[in-house]
């Protein structure tokens, strides 16, 4: 028979260290932390990434252009098509494209209703580490409609690459509108729905009120941006601040909490997806005719130099930075990830709290570890 | 400023929408006497090396030993309270220093950003930013990572999307796309240089 | 029924097989029920593709957890590990012989003579449940302790400080309870609520939902569940278990949701007692036989359990002990003072 190891790494301490993870069912894939407990009680945790690390940043740089979008898709899994809005947004810039208006919009459409089906993630996965159950199966069925849209617009239904450098590869199948129109206009009952399990529910507000507390200073020093830094108070959205495609012309909030606590970025994000619906319901009915693609040459071909461009993903601010040497690869394409730095500020954020509510803050955090190991 | 604007104006009454015409890529520009480079320029008046503006976007070129002191300045003094993003950039073959280090910043008044880059020499230390945003930490981490620079004062330099004891930097241009063969390297002292795990050996060090 | 043959080996040891063998059929079928109730609470479907219905899927699941390969992690203490599934599972089968099913019945008139249903009716029943029951506490320290894993310990520790706290305030409800009736049988209960013309819900309704929420903090269930918390603690206490003994602590937490659910009909809803068993104005009531009347009750007490599961997040381990000792229990014995006085007020229990 053999005996009980110790498990405590110091032997008069009553700290005791846990590997959560890489494969643990609530750090959304293959994050670890490593965390040192007292009890319950978190000391430290550590997180520890790049179990997904494929270096598609030394693969963009074997790439042309328009053969890196793919890459992209794969980054944040859950928000294809922001990625590639980023990525194309990134290179027109540099070669002085501009979009026709009817493909800025269909970004636009794509790019929220991206949002909503990344949230709807979010809040499905979220609540089941907190315990709740059905929420994911609600929202996953409302997810379902989202990716058939795509799948009826492009062909595929996670890994979209359904953006091209100058424009959009398509247009809109026939009869995509009104079924696209029909989802959103139903879609805010069902949020209602969503809320009505969780926003008063006494339990969630008791796991989520004054969890993980982060102020607005803070949440600026430590590069937060998205939901978390909304959640804060600092009302900051790339779409408002340097509007892309069209956003200028159409009409939205930016939701901001309060007390940049697990509670308020949770009512930040219900919110954001009213507001993408409104953002759907605007573009569809301003959606104008005409091209769908630039006249942009056969080989995308920037000239020299170095830009930044980002887009408001749903995690927080997806940039790119583009070096180019002139050739029709890019010298160096680095990815500001949302999700890798938003990541950064989970020790200060649980230090002190207790183990349950490390899963709510990384939930709270909305990480995608595709993105974060690129 | 547009800054990110890759949109143009709605149409005039030109006869031709900028969609349908060849599309004119911006022109760098020296930037010298652009505002935000005379505001750095202001405070500490030696630092300016060469300043760029392209596509809207002012890049300023300083000296490597003094980084940290245009980063507090900057953040201290012209409010860029946020560190967007910092990265770096392999020119394998330039004379002046092989990698350009990159720190981008936001200042939140008037949503203004402005782009730092210093030169750094393979094997040289660059004075970590952690000190003035803490955000710096994992970026630098990356950086260190992907790229081998050095960053002094850091709190914790350690290889973040790698493991240790990878072998290399893989972001390097000289790095070989491919990969290279790394199984000796994760446990050197299980599975000596050479290959994978020993026969009848255990599999925990 | 003359022979003590009879009397006292084989109609006891057929009571035995038939309650041990209904247990475990309702502990496999209500984890039938569970999936089947949650799936259709979420918009699936559940299992459909064993038998008609699905109707088969928990012999399928009991004959894979049999064939399944028992793992033993190579460091776990052996012993202890081997005997904790069974420490838990013991208890939860035990206490169910003194669980009065119905009224004493000849089984449509099977019998010559009216037999309870029930194996037996000891004057200390309620005690017997509580504390049998508690040591079930045992095989969930212990197991969560052997498998030396951390998540495996965590959870063991989360267990039994509930389990500990629980049981303070539900044995304060039960009081109230043993008050009203003056007995701690759990046959006489259930006639001092037909005496009473009512059941004891009414006049103990604090106490009842006092019960109510140590029964689900008892069995580990939502929103109790932090033992076996997946997010938190992969599977708690039973990480490491596999096979027949995880079936073992499987078995055991589903008897024990049927056991709390009988406990609860038994002492507040009348057993199995028609609603008002004294007005005569609902005597069409009692062509229901008593042991449907009681399978009901059980029935939505087990409904409740996975309505629970379906609606509520996961209490934070400081907000659960929170709960137990600064609410339910200051609670429990303040209702415990106003039953007591006012089965003095009432002249003592009947």
């Amino acid at each position: 028979m053999s005996t009980l190891q110790a498990t405590r790494p110091f032997p008069d301490s009553e700290e005791m260290e846990i590997s959560f993870g890489p494969q643990h069912p609530a750090t959304h894939g293959v994050l670890r932390v490593m965390v040192k407990l007292d009890g319950e009680r978190i000391i430290d945790a550590k997180p520890i990434i790049g179990y997904l690390h494929r270096g598609t940043e030394k693969i963009f740089e074997r790439e042309t252009y328009n053969g890196t979008i793919p890459h992209t898709d794969r980054m944040d899994y859950t928000a294809a098509a922001t990625n590639n809005q980023a990525l194309v947004g990134a290179v027109e810039k540099m070669m002085g494209v501009t979009v026709p208006p009817r493909a800025a919009y269909i970004r636009m459409v794509l790019a929220e209703l991206q949002r909503i089906a990344s949230h709807i993630i979010w809040l499905g996965t979220h609540a089941l580490d907190i315990g709740a159950q059905t929420p994911f199966f609600y929202t996953f069925q409302e997810r379902e409609i989202i990716l058939d849209l795509y799948e009826e617009y492009c062909g595929a239904r996670l890994t979209l690459n359904c953006m091209r450098v100058g424009g959009q590869p398509f247009n809109l199948p026939e009869g995509w509108t009104d079924r696209c129109r029909a989802f959103v206009d139903q879609l805010p009952a069902r949020i209602a729905e969503w809320e009505r399990l969780l926003t008063n529910n006494r339990i969630w507000k008791l796991r989520t009120i004054g969890v993980g507390v982060i102020s607005a200073a803070n949440a600026v020093e430590w590069g937060l941006t998205g939901p978390p830094l909304r959640g804060s108070g600092v009302k900051w959205d790339i779409r408002k601040v340097f509007p892309y495609d069209r956003y200028d012309e159409v009409d939205f909030e930016i939701p901001i909490g309060a007390n940049g606590d697990t509670y308020d970025r949770y009512l930040v994000r219900m919110e954001e997806m009213r507001q993408s619906v409104r953002i759907v319901q605007q573009c569809l009915a301003k959606l104008p005719d005409g091209p769908v693609m630039a006249k942009v040459p056969k080989v995308i071909k920037p000239p020299k130099g170095e830009i930044y461009f980002s887009v408001e993903g749903p995690k927080g601010e997806l940039g790119f930075y583009v070096v180019s040497d002139g050739s029709t690869n890019p010298y160096r394409l680095r990815v500001r990830p949302a999700c890798f730095i938003n990541l950064q500020v989970l020790p200060e954020l649980v230090r002190g709290h207790l183990v349950a509510d490390m899963i709510a803050v990384i939930g709270t955090l909305d990480i995608v570890l595709g993105e974060i190991d690129r | 400023m547009a800054e990110q604007d890759n949109v143009a104006p709605q149409e005039q009454a030109a006869p031709k929408p900028p969609w349908e015409e060849k599309p004119v890529p911006p022109e760098p520009r020296d930037a010298r006497e652009h505002e935000q480079v005379r505001e750095v320029a202001a405070v500490l008046p030696d630092v300016v090396l060469e300043a760029v503006e392209f596509a809207g976007q002012v890049t300023l070129t300083v000296p490597c030993e003094r980084i940290v002191d245009v980063c507090r300045a900057c953040k201290d003094g012209l409010g860029y309270k946020f560190l967007v993003d910092l990265t770096a950039v392999d020119w394998q073959e330039r004379p002046e220093g092989r990698f350009d280090v990159v720190y981008w910043m936001h200042r939140f008044t008037d949503s203004k950003r402005l782009r730092l880059k210093a030169r750094v020499a393979d094997g040289v230390e660059v004075r970590s930013v952690t000190g003035v945003w803490k955000v710096a930490n994992w970026m630098e981490r990356e950086a260190f990572d992907m790229f081998g620079i050095y960053f002094a004062d850091h709190p914790n330099l350690e290889r973040i999307l790698t493991w240790e004891g990878f072998n290399g930097h893989p972001l390097r241009k000289d790095f070989p796309i491919e990969g290279v063969d790394t199984g000796a390297a994760i446990y050197p002292d299980v599975y000596p240089p050479g290959g994978g795990p020993v026969a009848g050996g255990e599999g925990e060090s | 029924m003359g022979n003590p043959w009879i009397a006292f080996l084989l109609v006891p040891l057929v009571k035995i097989i038939v309650i041990l063998l209904v247990v475990i059929l309702m502990a496999a079928y209500l984890s039938y029920f569970e999936r089947k109730i949650l799936a259709y609470m979420q918009i699936r479907i559940g299992p459909n593709r064993v038998g008609p219905r699905g109707w088969l899927q928990p012999i399928a699941d009991a004959l894979k957890l049999f064939v399944k390969e028992d793992i033993v992690p190579s460091r776990a203490e052996k012993l202890v590990y081997m005997i904790a599934p069974a420490l838990i599972t013991a208890p939860a089968l035990v206490v169910f012989s003194v669980i009065p099913f119905g009224a004493d019945t000849t089984f449509f008139g099977l019998l010559k003579q009216p037999m309870p249903p029930y194996l037996t009716d000891i004057n200390i029943g309620i005690l017997f449940v509580l504390g049998v029951s508690s040591v079930g506490v045992y095989g969930v320290i212990l197991g969560g302790w052997s498998s030396n894993n951390k998540f495996s310990l965590m959870g063991g520790m989360r267990s039994a400080a509930q389990l500990v706290s629980y049981e303070v305030p539900m044995g304060f409800s039960v009081v109230a309870v043993l008050l009203m009736a003056g007995s701690l049988s759990m046959v006489k209960i259930v006639e001092a609520q037909k005496q009473a013309g009512v059941w004891f819900v009414f006049p103990g309704i604090v106490a009842f939902f006092i019960y109510i929420v140590c029964g689900v903090a008892e069995t580990n269930r939502n929103p109790f569940d932090l033992p076996e918390a997946e997010s938190e603690l992969v599977a708690g206490f039973h990480t490491e278990y596999s096979g027949m003994k995880w079936a073992f602590y499987f078995l055991a937490e589903y008897a024990n949701m049927v056991l709390i659910s009988s406990v609860a009909t038994v002492l507040f809803l009348g057993g199995w007692l028609r609603p008002f068993p004294n007005a005569a104005a609902l005597a069409f009531l009692d062509v229901i036989p008593p042991f449907i009347w009681f399978a009901a009750k059980v029935g939505f007490f087990l409904f409740c359990y996975i309505w629970f599961r379906g609606t509520f997040p996961r209490y934070r381990f400081d907000q659960l002990m929170a709960l137990g000792w600064k609410v339910l229990l200051p609670v429990s014995l303040a209702n415990l003072l106003v039953v007591g006085l006012g089965v003095l007020l009432m002249g003592g229990p009947k």
